[in-house]
């Protein structure tokens, strides 16, 4: 187990690793979007108080999903590569942020389109609407640190920090800002005992779920593999790539 | 252990002696505390009716700027002539050291604040009722801000262009507290009872006193290396 996570920490066995898993990650991310779009947009019913727009839930809620646990691996890697100095963690820290941003836009910008038909507005101060802005903060101040510190490992730690200051006070604004004004619907996945979405609406959402969370997999190995050779331009083996491209 | 406090004493007696020694720039975070305010009424209504509606969030939203300004007096100097790094050197606990700095920094900047809110609360009509819990909260609420900025603060000391960047780290994590420091002024004006804010204020203060002295020290020494 640990020589396995020792070569796993190397970046240039990562490099080639994430190489073979990028078109699995890719093919499967398309199987389930295609699926998840087909079950959410042909077969899954209109809602009896929501017509059609609310088929713009099986993007907005995964996007919502993704913005938070990525937040997490980016915490959970920051924290990693500050203990172990690991410099894989590292590139998965600094390649989520800009990841975990999107996934906030993409949330937010989802949400307004649906608050439209739905509250007649596009956006309201409403509690999770304004977390979710503030997590979109909160990624902007890593990305920003981790870009205005020259030196690339500096860089690292220092979002890191600035990414674990984050995780404790996510939830303090999140309860802080729900108690302050609340409009948005309940949760109705997580909710104990039966959920209460149908079952027909569900299978989509889920799908949609896995696929983003592919997706995300995805796009995390490629950007993890050019910031290796960023890093890493002046070591052997990426100049030897340079001069026989595979 | 008695010698860390005695360099917390005397680190903190340094700070002191330092800001004292000029006192021009310790009545600039105020002075911009007084012109933001004063800037309310004149851009939206100088009417009595609506300036006591937003007055506390005027007020709290004014503190949180001068505070977030005035933190980069708080490292800056020391990170420039090399004390920060002797700082770090000394066998006492840096998380002391830090929390030494930050209650200068709070004395120096957060207390002044605490003296001018009443009056600032009558420029803007703040009920009589809510004068002491605007008091309260800004007593608990300033020495949170000046602990989770100094986070921000050292994670930025090293930069050239620091500033504007310490706002976009540092502003984002003092939400909470204007939250409920705001609305228990707000509260306190219709009357009612304010004690659920003001506990979650002290244990937000409670939190930040333990953990933040940590986080500053570590983002410390990352600037330092």
């Amino acid at each position: 187990m640990w020589a396995f996570l020792q070569k796993l920490s190397s970046p240039k066995y990562f490099y080639t690793l994430a190489e073979t898993l990028i078109p699995w990650l890719g093919w499967s991310c398309l199987l389930f979007m295609l699926a998840g779009l087909y079950y959410g947009l042909i077969v899954a019913p209109p809602d009896y108080q929501q017509g059609d727009s609310y088929r713009i839930m099986f993007i907005h809620v995964p996007a919502a999903w993704m913005s938070m646990l990525v937040y997490m691996v980016m915490a959970l890697a920051g924290g990693i590569s500050l203990i172990w100095r690991m410099k894989l963690a590292e590139v998965i820290a600094a390649s989520s942020a800009p990841l975990g941003a999107s996934f906030t836009v993409l949330a937010l910008v989802t949400g307004a389109l649906w608050g439209k038909p739905m509250w007649g507005t596009w956006w309201v101060w409403d509690a999770r609407l304004t977390s979710e802005l503030i997590l979109l903060f909160l990624y902007l101040g890593v990305i920003a640190l981790n870009s205005a510190i020259d030196d690339k490992r500096t860089a690292s730690r220092a979002s890191a920090v600035l990414a674990l200051v984050g995780v404790v006070n996510i939830p303090i604004i999140h309860y802080s800002v729900t108690w302050w004004n609340t409009l948005h619907q309940g949760a109705t996945v997580t909710k104990l005992g039966a959920p209460s979405i149908h079952l027909s609406m569900l299978i989509p959402l889920l799908l949609m779920a896995i696929a983003f969370k592919l997706y995300y997999g995805l796009t995390l190995l490629m950007q993890a593999r050019c910031e290796i050779l960023e890093r890493e331009r002046n070591t052997h083996w990426v100049l030897e790539l340079v001069d026989n491209p595979r | 252990m008695f010698s860390d406090l005695f360099a917390f004493y005397t680190l903190l007696k340094r700070d002191l002696t330092l800001a004292y020694r000029h006192r021009a720039e310790l009545a600039n975070p105020l002075l911009f505390f007084v012109i933001v305010i004063s800037l309310f009424p004149l851009g939206i209504s100088p009417e009595a009716k609506i300036l006591t509606i937003i007055a506390p969030g005027i007020i709290w939203v004014a503190a949180l700027l001068a505070a977030m300004l005035s933190l980069d007096s708080l490292f800056r100097s020391d990170f420039e002539d090399g004390t920060l790094e002797q700082l770090a050197l000394t066998s006492h606990s840096l998380p002391l050291l830090v929390l030494a700095k930050v209650l200068a920094h709070w004395l120096l900047t957060g207390l002044p604040l605490l003296l001018l809110a009443p009056l600032l609360g009558v420029l803007l009509f703040l009920p009589q009722s809510a004068m002491l819990t605007l008091l309260i909260t800004l007593a608990l609420g300033t020495p949170i801000l000046s602990l989770i900025g100094a986070i921000g603060v050292a994670l930025t000391v090293g930069l050239r262009r620091g500033g504007v960047l310490l706002s976009l780290l540092v502003l984002p994590l003092y939400i909470p507290v204007l939250i409920f420091a705001a609305n228990a002024v707000n509260v306190a004006a219709d009357g009612l009872p304010v004690t659920g804010q003001l506990y979650f204020l002290g244990a937000l203060l409670s939190l930040s006193l333990t953990l933040s002295p940590l986080a500053t020290a570590a983002a410390l020494r990352i600037s330092l290396s």
